[in-house]
C-alpha cells in the first residue's frame, strides 16, 4: 500500500451547526502514514460514509472520533469544543458500533439491550428484537445464535437508542441482503431526523450520502 | 448503561459462570488440604504454618481470579461500550471490583474458617483470620484491578500482572498473616487491622482513578 497522503473530499455543511468535526487529522501505524492534512465537518442530517481499501484507516479513524484512540495528531471537536473536554455531553450522545459490538455470549438478547440500553422498557426491547427478526429468540443464550443473529442483537439498539449520533464500524458485516436493506433505511430515516450517521462500509449506499475518502491510491 | 445496569449484569454473568467462579476457591481447599500431606500431619507444627498458608493461599487463589475482572468484557467489545458510555470511568471500575469481591473475595473468606480446622489453626487466631481476610480481600481486588487493566489487552500478559501487583500485595501478607499469628499468641492484633483498614482506605481511592487510565490506555489503538 502506497503511504501517500490521503486524498479527501471536503464535507460540506447544510445549515450553520456543525457537530463533529477533524481539523488537519494525522496518524500513522507502523510507519505508514494513513492519512494525514485531513479535515472535516459534519453536521445534524449528514449520511457520511467512510471509504477507501482495506488497511486505509477507516476504523482507525472512527476510533480516533469516538475519542478511543491517542496515536494520532490534530484536532477533534464536539460542537466546537475539544472533544476529551467535552466527553461527557458527546458520549451521552453517541451510539458506537465497533467490530466487537459488546454482546455478551452468556446472556439472552434481552438481557444483553436490558444492560447496553436501561432506559428501554420491556416492551420496546421486545419491539425492537421483533424488527431484527429475533422474537422468538428472547430466552436463548445469545452465543447460542448465528454470528448474523449475534450482530442483530447490537443492530436492535438503532430502533430503540435515542442518541442522535450514531458512529457505526461495518455494520453490514454477516447481515443478509434483506437486511442490509432494512437497515440502510434506517440509517437514511435517523439522518433525515436530525441525527448524525457515519459508517464504513463495502457495500455501496444506494441512497445520497457524504464520504470521508482515506487512502491514496 | 447506568451503574446499576452494570451491576445487575456482571452478577448475572458471574451466576452464569459459576463453574470459572470455583476455580479459584477449588484452588484454595487444594493448597490447604496438600499441605499437611506434604509437610507434617502433626496438628502442633500445622497451627504454626497455618496462618501464612491460608494467606498465601488466598492472595494466589485471588490473582488468579483476575482474568475475570475486564478480559472477556474487552475481547467481545463490551468493554468499549462501557468507556463510551457518559458514566465516568472510575465508577464503572469500582462497579466491577465490587462484583469481583463478591465472587471471589467474599467466598475465599467464608470458607478460611473450614481450612483454617483442617490446618488445626488454634482457637484465638479464627477471629483475626476472618478479620483481616475481611480487610485485605478487597484490597487485592482493588490493586488486582490496575494489573489486569495494565495488562487486558496484551494476549501473553500472564506473568506480567503477578508481576506488576505482587509487590503491592506484600503489605497485606505480612500484615494480615501476623495478625492472625498474634491472635494464635494471644496478643492484641488491633494495630495490624488498623493496617490494613489504612491501606483499604487508601487503595479505596487511588486503585479505580489509576485502574480507570489503566484502562484507557489499554483500549486506545
Amino acid at each position: 500500500m502506497s503511504s501517500n497522503p490521503s486524498q479527501t473530499s471536503a464535507v460540506s455543511t447544510d445549515n450553520g451547526e456543525v457537530w463533529l468535526s477533524g481539523h488537519d487529522l494525522f496518524c500513522e501505524r507502523d510507519d505508514r502514514v494513513l492519512f494525514s492534512g485531513l479535515n472535516f465537518e459534519l453536521s445534524p442530517t449528514n449520511l457520511v460514509r467512510i471509504v477507501g481499501p482495506n488497511g486505509a484507516g477507516k476504523s482507525t479513524l472512527m476510533r480516533i472520533l469516538v475519542g478511543m484512540s491517542a496515536g494520532y495528531e490534530g484536532d477533534v471537536r464536539w460542537k466546537g469544543e475539544d472533544l476529551h473536554r467535552a466527553r461527557y455531553d458527546f458520549h451521552s450522545n453517541l451510539l458506537y458500533l465497533g467490530h466487537q459490538v459488546g454482546v455478551k455470549g452468556n446472556l439472552t438478547p434481552e438481557e444483553n439491550l436490558n444492560w447496553l440500553v436501561p432506559e428501554a422498557s420491556r416492551d420496546e426491547i421486545f419491539d425492537a428484537l421483533e424488527m431484527v427478526k429475533l422474537r422468538g429468540y428472547e430466552d436463548v443464550l445469545t452465543q447460542g445464535l448465528s454470528a448474523g443473529q449475534q450482530r442483530r442483537v447490537a443492530l436492535a439498539r438503532l430502533f430503540i437508542e435515542k442518541k442522535p449520533v450514531w458512529i457505526l464500524d461495518e455494520p453490514f458485516t454477516a447481515i443478509d441482503k434483506y437486511g442490509v436493506a432494512e437497515l440502510e433505511q434506517i440509517l437514511v430515516d435517523k439522518a433525515a431526523s436530525g441525527g448524525l450517521v457515519i459508517v464504513t462500509t463495502h457495500h455501496e449506499l444506494a441512497v445520497d450520502h457524504k464520504t470521508i475518502e482515506l487512502g491514496g491510491q | 448503561m447506568t451503574l446499576s445496569a452494570l451491576l445487575k449484569r456482571d452478577l448475572l454473568i458471574s451466576f452464569r459462570n459459576r463453574g470459572e467462579l470455583l476455580n479459584p476457591l477449588m484452588f484454595f481447599l487444594m493448597v490447604a488440604s496438600l499441605f499437611p500431606l506434604a509437610v507434617s500431619p502433626d496438628p502442633k507444627f500445622l497451627g504454626q504454618i497455618a496462618p501464612g498458608v491460608i494467606w498465601v493461599g488466598a492472595l494466589l487463589a485471588t490473582l488468579l481470579s483476575l482474568d475475570l475482572l475486564f478480559k472477556s468484557d474487552y475481547e467481545d467489545g463490551s468493554l468499549e461500550q462501557m468507556l463510551l458510555s457518559p458514566q465516568p470511568t472510575l465508577l464503572l471500575v469500582l462497579v466491577k471490583v465490587c462484583v469481583h469481591w463478591l465472587v471471589a473475595g467474599l467466598p475465599l473468606t467464608l470458607i478460611a474458617p473450614l481450612l483454617g480446622l483442617m490446618l488445626s489453626l488454634p482457637d484465638g487466631g479464627y477471629a483475626p483470620l476472618m478479620l483481616s481476610l475481611l480487610l485485605g480481600t478487597p484490597i487485592l481486588s482493588l490493586l488486582g484491578a490496575i494489573g489486569a487493566g495494565l495488562t487486558v489487552g496484551l494476549k501473553k500478559g500472564g506473568m506480567l500482572m503477578p508481576l506488576l501487583i505482587l509487590p503491592l500485595y506484600i503489605p497485606v501478607l505480612i500484615f494480615a498473616a501476623s495478625a492472625v499469628q498474634t491472635g494464635v499468641d494471644g496478643n492484641s492484633y488491633i494495630g495490624h487491622m488498623a493496617f490494613l483498614g489504612s491501606y483499604l482506605a487508601m487503595t479505596m481511592v487511588i486503585a479505580p482513578v489509576a485502574a480507570a487510565a489503566a484502562l484507557r490506555i489499554s483500549t486506545a489503538r
